[in-house]
């Protein structure tokens, strides 16, 4: 499947936006958490500064986002894990909302009730989890829920590779297949899950080859890049779409941050992530751009300027928003 | 309150009622669909489904795998999308399968979505003993539902009420966990408390939930019970009666929301409470009963401490004498009640 120009070029966009947004968060996040600033003897303190919690960030994880994301349309759900923040951009959740509630705000998406590992945008039909593997099966409810209303939308259950070892990936592939749902698995192989590697955690090197246990078409997607993923994911989507069923795809991607920001990272290499970022995705498609001739010097700027806009305007009414009552905490808990 | 002066009733099971209760709404709201294990042909393995997959067929009615994650997931997803998906989990028992689906998402995606999205569905689950099934298919674990905030938790104890929630449950936008005991299904193959056969409009009705039932009037003791033990609470309270003891009996229906005033009301009344109920003792609803009358006291008069009976932090044991002996029987709520009037408070 040909990506056309204007594809190619959304996808060069938003990984730049997602990539702008991830590094930007990196510096945010470690507001008023190190020394001195905190509790002595700390050095680090993961409730302080304007963004507490964790936080899990996608830098690096971009190809994996867009190339699918490229194919969605709004009416389509994605379904996300705790790093989601290059889904949601790539499914245009809506920026300044989703960067409100990972600072807490009132303004939110989900008023401040969610953070980063639990955004919900019913607008463009996103929603995450902090839970490793849940997600799957909830795609799957939201592909049955498409076939029985007749609509040709598709649901992405995105998640990590620590995922596919979880009881409720097997069970949702099973499901999947069994009802043949427009649904498409997708797993983000970045040889972590957390501090262990895949190969510590799973009996076999490509978790694509486990589709063949589900009667499903499994790829493997190795090379961490926009157009491969796009390539793949665009045979996966229109299949899931003319009712033909269900496809799991790996692609192995890199993880520029740690598994939270402030990890210690003790567990890989040393200067391993600097590494990683020798083969950046961002300006391997950029390149590939020029060749075509769809992008120049200003181009580029003009692109990059509207990027930094858009994200600063983000940050900006994340960080100017107020705070949620604190009574408000009680609210929400049902419908009425 | 009930919305309808029956015009037809005729007697059905709990398990007549509530698929009665489930077709009907299939038939006035598309939307709604039934999925778990063996709902479809075999009709639910406690009866819950009979009737439903010849009337609206197998898409309407799902098989599963025995895939509880699977299916949970799943319907909460559906649920996302507009449906409203009636998800049966079989026993209660099997709940730690797919525990995670149901509390850390069905129950709390509501809140973390700041009330932007909803999950309309119904979990559905058979609970109880008294029938030798031994400790992994006899609990009542209600209270564990009732504990995580974001679900509403019904319990019946009759064919009647049973039709009335289960509608006011699929209507419901809120997840709600609606628990049947099989000991009061009706079922051929199991004996059963014939209370719980009782007469049923045959139009739609609903019961809202959060409304006690005053099961029976009585002016020296307050019973606060649920489901099954109802029946057993009727016959321990019909025993009393010929003593000269005067129970009254609260079938609090749903735990969530809980009616704390009519619980108050009853035990301002008596100045007496025993709560009679089948799940385990400790840390559950016996205890919350007994801590809402204990923050009350400034307004209640008690003659008597209050009394729990409950299954003794022991899991269900097999073997008919030590089972009967685990779960709180007719005579055991008579002597209980026996002990708190006799109880001189100074």
């Amino acid at each position: 499947m040909q990506a056309t120009t204007e594809q190619l070029l959304w996808m060069y966009e938003k990984m730049i936006e997602i990539r702008e947004y991830e590094e930007t968060m990196s510096r945010v996040y470690l507001e008023a958490k190190l020394p001195p600033k905190i509790q002595k003897g700390l050095a680090f303190d993961i409730g302080a500064g304007p963004v507490p919690g964790e936080m899990h960030l996608a830098g690096g994880q971009e190809p994996v986002a867009v190339g699918v994301c490229a194919h969605l349309r709004r009416d389509d759900t994605v379904v996300g894990a705790h790093r989601s923040h290059h889904f949601a951009i790539a499914k245009n959740v809506d920026l300044a909302a989703m960067t409100a509630e990972i600072f807490g705000k009132a303004t939110g998406l989900g008023r401040g009730k969610g953070g980063h590992m639990h955004l919900f945008d019913p607008a463009v039909k996103f929603s995450c989890s902090g839970i490793v593997g849940a997600g799957a099966p909830q795609a799957c409810g939201a592909a049955l829920a498409a076939k029985k209303l007749g609509s040709d939308a598709v649901a992405i259950a995105f998640f990590g590779e620590g995922a596919a070892n979880q009881g409720a990936f097997h069970e949702a592939l099973n499901l999947a297949a069994l009802w043949k749902l427009p649904v498409v698995f997708v797993v983000e192989d970045n040889k972590y899950g957390i501090s262990v590697e895949k190969s510590a955690s799973t009996a076999i090197a490509s978790n694509a080859d486990r589709a063949v246990a589900y009667g499903m078409p499994g790829v493997l997607v190795e090379k961490n890049d926009a157009l491969a993923v796009f390539e793949v994911a665009g045979e996966a989507v229109a299949r899931a779409r003319r009712g033909d069923g269900p496809t799991l795809i790996e692609v192995k991607t890199d993880r520029y941050f740690g598994h939270f920001q402030g990890d210690p990272e003790t567990y890989r290499p040393k200067g391993e992530a600097k590494d990683l970022r020798q083969h950046d995705p961002i300006p391997a498609l950029a390149g590939l751009l020029r060749s075509r001739k769809l992008l120049d010097d200003e181009a580029e700027a003009a692109l990059r300027a509207r990027v930094s806009t858009r994200v600063q305007a983000a940050y900006d009414f994340g960080r100017n928003s107020p705070y949620p009552d604190p009574q408000d905490a009680l609210l929400h808990v049902f419908a009425h | 309150m009930s919305t309808a002066t029956p015009a037809t009733t005729r007697c059905l099971s709990m398990a007549q009622a509530i698929s009665e209760a489930t077709a009907q709404e299939m038939a006035r709201d598309s939307r709604v669909f039934v999925m778990g294990e063996d709902v479809g042909k075999y009709g639910g393995i406690f009866s819950a489904t009979t009737g439903l997959l010849d009337k609206f067929g197998p898409e309407r009615v799902m098989d599963t795998p025995i895939s509880e994650t699977g299916f949970m997931g799943a319907a909460l997803g559906a649920a996302a999308e507009g449906l409203r998906p009636i998800s049966e989990l079989m026993f209660v028992d099997f709940f730690g399968v797919c525990f995670d689906q149901i509390y850390n998402h069905i129950a709390k995606n509501h809140y973390m979505s700041g009330g932007h999205c909803k999950y309309p569905l119904v979990i559905t689950t058979g609970i109880g003993g008294g029938y030798n099934d031994a400790a992994q298919h006899s609990q009542c674990l209600y209270s564990i539902f009732a504990h995580v905030p974001g679900l509403k938790v019904v319990v019946p104890s009759n064919a009647y009420d049973a039709k009335g929630l289960m509608t006011s449950a699929i209507r419901d936008d809120n997840p709600v966990v609606f628990l049947y005991h099989k000991g009061i299904m009706g079922l051929s193959w199991m004996s059963y408390f014939e209370g719980s056969t009782n007469e049923v409009p045959e139009e739609q009705y609903t019961i809202p939930f959060g409304q006690a039932r005053i099961v029976r009037t009585g002016s020296d003791v307050t019973i606060v019970t649920l489901s099954q033990m109802v029946h057993k609470s009727v016959l321990a309270a019909e025993a009393l009666a010929a003593e000269g003891i005067s129970a009254e009996i609260v079938d609090l229906r749903t735990l969530v929301p809980l009616d704390r005033a009519s619980v108050l009301a009853s035990v301002a009344k008596t100045g007496r409470l025993l709560v009679a109920d089948e799940d385990y003792l400790s840390f559950g609803l016996s205890g919350e009963i007994a801590a809402l009358v204990a923050e009350n006291l400034d307004t209640l008069r008690l003659k008597a401490p209050v009394r729990r009976l409950a299954v003794p932090d022991v899991p269900i044991p097999f073997s008919r004498p030590l089972e009967q002996f685990a779960i709180p029987q007719v005579d055991n709520i008579v002597a209980s009640v026996r002990g708190l009037m006799a109880f001189k408070l100074d």
